[in-house]
């Protein structure tokens, strides 16, 4: 991590909090988590001298070794599985996935024993591991590396699912996650890698299972996570030039799920709309449907509406900008819910 | 630069075998034709139970360890064969018999070091045995009370692995550990060694742990059991090339032993750690043995494999060489046979007397240590559960 400069501090923010992309953020968090403790290992495919696809672990095998940053034989399977021995002998390793897509060699693995050994073993053994995976469309891409595939985790037991939406949080975050002793899907939104924000490093912001109200509302409350938050951001902020008092709620955490806050929401505005790249068939917008209409049944004026990528593969890339919810889908549904 | 190998699809015309020399049609037959393991096979007691030397593999062993190998395998069997009893009295919901490999498990689990640790598939009994776990600690499994109680750090021995090849990467990930740890390279080092059979060849788990280890120069023996089937699969539809050649693929050593031969196995074995230990890692052993009974309790052999292959496979039993080995050489006398067949029925006494006194586990079983760190999604969900079950228990119902 690049230590705060004393003799040029930014003019209006303590040294501690500095501006910088979420791609840096987490490259910065990884860092700080290998200083932190010896045990902390990267291996994925092109993490060492490329620094990854996306840089994110750019410079930490020149400064950790070959022996804590392994560029890894191509093959997701092998990185998950031999991250499980790698855990069991004490270390913690982050694995990298490349691209989302490239996850499902290593789907096996993850479901068999990263989920499963914990429980199989009645504590015995710890899988202290992270997966990092850049998940999610918007970048024009090729079949395979703009999906979101995280609901797929999310419904299997032993496995804690986790994706930010700001460089604080992916700071914090993927620092937080490293140090749990539950395996973590942590899931990068890679269209908003370079959004720049502050990060106060001295802070977290919150614990790493919680949600949080990132803009509070009183007409309709909107839930995101990853790199729909953005969306839901602007969508709200366009909706005020309108009148209309918008929620926006960063879930943050999707396994488990932090959803008081969200009741708690939904009971004051009494609408709930719910914004997700996935596909909407039994997924995570659906678990938080059918939990919110059980909880808030009579504080519930429209019935829970979701704006979702569609129930196909992902498109060619000419057409993932109608795929992909926007500001004025979420605006439109937020238009159908008050209507109701 | 050299010309590529010749290579012909074998067809009516091949030369006869010898047995140096396979047909093409037994190499691809994985050599079960002959029930032989082929020119290459490593064997140091014979199934008469006479000592034959062999130049790279020879061990010198006394009667006294001799004798605790026969008695392991003695008790080991009869571990296996009460099992497979309570499961016909429905005592067990399955079990995995291993009947007929216990050379190739003892030789290779008494080659192990404390230190050592070991990756099981599922029918690893006899490995169990060795790193310490009780034969009682493995009924939970079959009988539904629980995924194995063994405290795998203590005893060095993972828990059992039900999904095919998924412990090989664990293994290798676990022997890269070691040498990242710098327990590799002299005397005192440490080896992993990662069991599975020949069907396990197949699955893409397998072969990513071969490259990962192959290229991390991981303290890994890869200890295949060829039991030459792979529930009613024989080995050819697994594989062209008998399967110690194919590390040759992956640039480490790969040997056949023969799996029914303790001597021999655990020769081959303790050799294969060495080498580990020292860096030399890793090493592929296939121990050529033979699955004597049904892949489980669940299964009828019957239905796709002749009796005459039992009967055949019979004469090369693993425990029987052994005895006719300690005899001719006086090694044993007819009270330490039975002394041992005393222990092997106080142990089954032991363990169906457990067996039969296993609890079942309470309902809250079901979600204890799903997470290291608690998910108050599911601890919502456990005591809904519990406050539903316990309305039984106050008669509400």
């Amino acid at each position: 991590m690049a230590a705060p400069t004393m003799d040029r501090p930014t003019s209006a923010a303590p040294a501690a909090v500095q501006t910088m992309t979420i791609a840096k953020a987490i490259n910065n968090g990884l860092r700080a988590a290998m200083e932190a403790d010896p045990k902390v290992i990267v291996m994925g495919e092109d993490v060492g001298k490329l620094g990854g696809v996306f840089r994110i672990t750019d410079g930490l095998q020149k400064d950790f070794g070959e022996q804590r940053v392994l560029d890894t034989p191509l093959a997701e399977s092998g990185i998950i599985g031999t991250a499980v021995g790698l855990a069991i002998r004490g270390y913690r390793p982050v694995c990298e996935i490349q691209f989302e897509g490239f996850i499902f060699p290593g789907f096996d693995q993850i479901v068999s024993q990263v989920a499963k050994l914990h429980f199989r073993t009645q504590g015995r053994l710890k899988l202290p591991m992270v997966i990092r995976v850049p998940f999610g469309g918007g970048i024009g891409a090729v079949e395979h590396h703009s999906e979101s595939p995280e609901s797929y985790f999310a419904h299997t037991a032993g496995l804690k699912v986790v994706s930010c939406s700001n460089p604080a949080d992916a700071y914090w975050m993927i620092q937080q996650a490293i140090a749990s002793d539950d395996p973590i899907l942590f899931f990068e939104p890679k269209r908003r890698y370079y959004e720049k924000g502050e990060v106060d490093t001295t802070t977290a912001p919150s614990p790493l299972f919680q949600s949080r109200v990132l803009r509070t509302g009183t007409d309709a409350t909107l839930v995101a996570y990853g790199p729909m938050v953005r969306t839901a951001l602007d969508a709200a902020a366009a909706a005020e030039e309108e009148g209309r008092s918008l929620e926006v709620i960063d879930l943050r955490t999707l396994s488990p799920l932090d959803l008081p806050p969200v009741y708690e929401s939904v009971r004051r505005t009494g609408r709930l709309v719910v914004v997700s790249e996935a596909p909407s068939e039994s997924s995570i917008t659906s678990e938080i449907a059918a939990k919110v209409q059980q909880e808030c049944f009579y504080s519930l004026q429209a019935p829970v509406l979701r704006v979702t990528g569609f129930d196909t593969p992902y498109p060619p890339s000419k057409l993932e900008e109608e795929f992909l919810p926007d500001l004025d889908r979420v605006l439109h549904a937020v238009d159908r819910s008050l209507a109701w | 630069m050299s010309s590529p190998e010749k290579w012909t699809h074998p067809g009516p015309d091949s030369p006869p075998a010898t047995a140096a020399k396979p047909t093409a049609e037994q190499v691809i037959a994985g050599l079960r034709a002959t029930d032989e393991g082929g020119a290459d096979l490593v064997q140091l007691l014979t199934p008469e139970g006479e000592r034959v030397h062999h130049p790279d593999f020879d061990i010198d062993i006394t009667a006294e360890e001799l004798r605790g190998l026969y008695r392991d395998m003695v008790l080991v069997r009869r571990v296996d064969r009460e099992a497979n009893a309570l499961q016909r009295k429905g005592q067990l919901g399955i079990w995995v018999p291993l009947l007929g490999q216990e050379a190739a498990q003892i030789g290779a689990g008494r080659a192990m070091r404390p230190d050592d640790m070991a990756f099981p598939s599922y029918r690893e009994h006899g490995i169990a045995w060795c790193r310490g776990v009780k034969p009682t600690d493995l009924l939970g499994i079959f009988r539904g009370t629980d995924n194995g109680t063994w405290d795998p750090v203590k005893h060095r021995f993972h828990p059992y692995t039900i999904v095919i090849g998924n412990q090989v990467l664990n293994a290798a990930g676990y022997a890269m550990g070691q040498k990242f740890d710098g327990k590799v390279g002299d005397d005192d080092g440490e080896a992993t060694m990662v069991f599975f059979g020949d069907g396990a060849t197949s699955q893409g788990d397998v072969h990513e742990g071969f490259v990962w280890a192959a290229v991390y120069d991981a303290p890994l023996v890869f200890f295949c059991q060829n039991n030459q089937w792979a529930i009613s699969e024989p080995t050819e539809r697994q594989s062209r090339l008998p399967l110690y050649q194919r590390a040759r693929g992956y640039g480490f050593p790969g040997i056949r032993v023969d799996g029914n031969d303790v001597m021999a196995t655990l020769a081959v074995t303790r050799w294969a750690l060495d080498e580990c230990r020292h860096g030399n890692g890793p090493i592929l052993i296939e121990a050529f043995t033979y699955r004597m009974d049904a892949h489980t309790t669940s299964d009828d052999p019957s239905r796709y494999r002749l009796s005459d292959e039992l009967e055949l496979w019979k004469l090369k039993d693993p425990i029987e060489r052994v005895k006719v080995h300690l005899v001719k050489q006086q090694w044993a006398d007819q009270d330490f046979f039975d002394s041992v067949e005393a222990e092997a029925e106080q142990i089954a006494i032991e363990l169906r007397d457990y067996c039969v006194n296993l609890p079942d586990p309470p309902a809250e079983r079901i979600f204890s240590e799903v997470y290291a760190e608690g998910n108050p999604v599911l601890e919502a969900q456990r005591d809904e559960f519990l406050a539903y079950h316990a309305g039984f228990a106050g008669g509400e119902h």
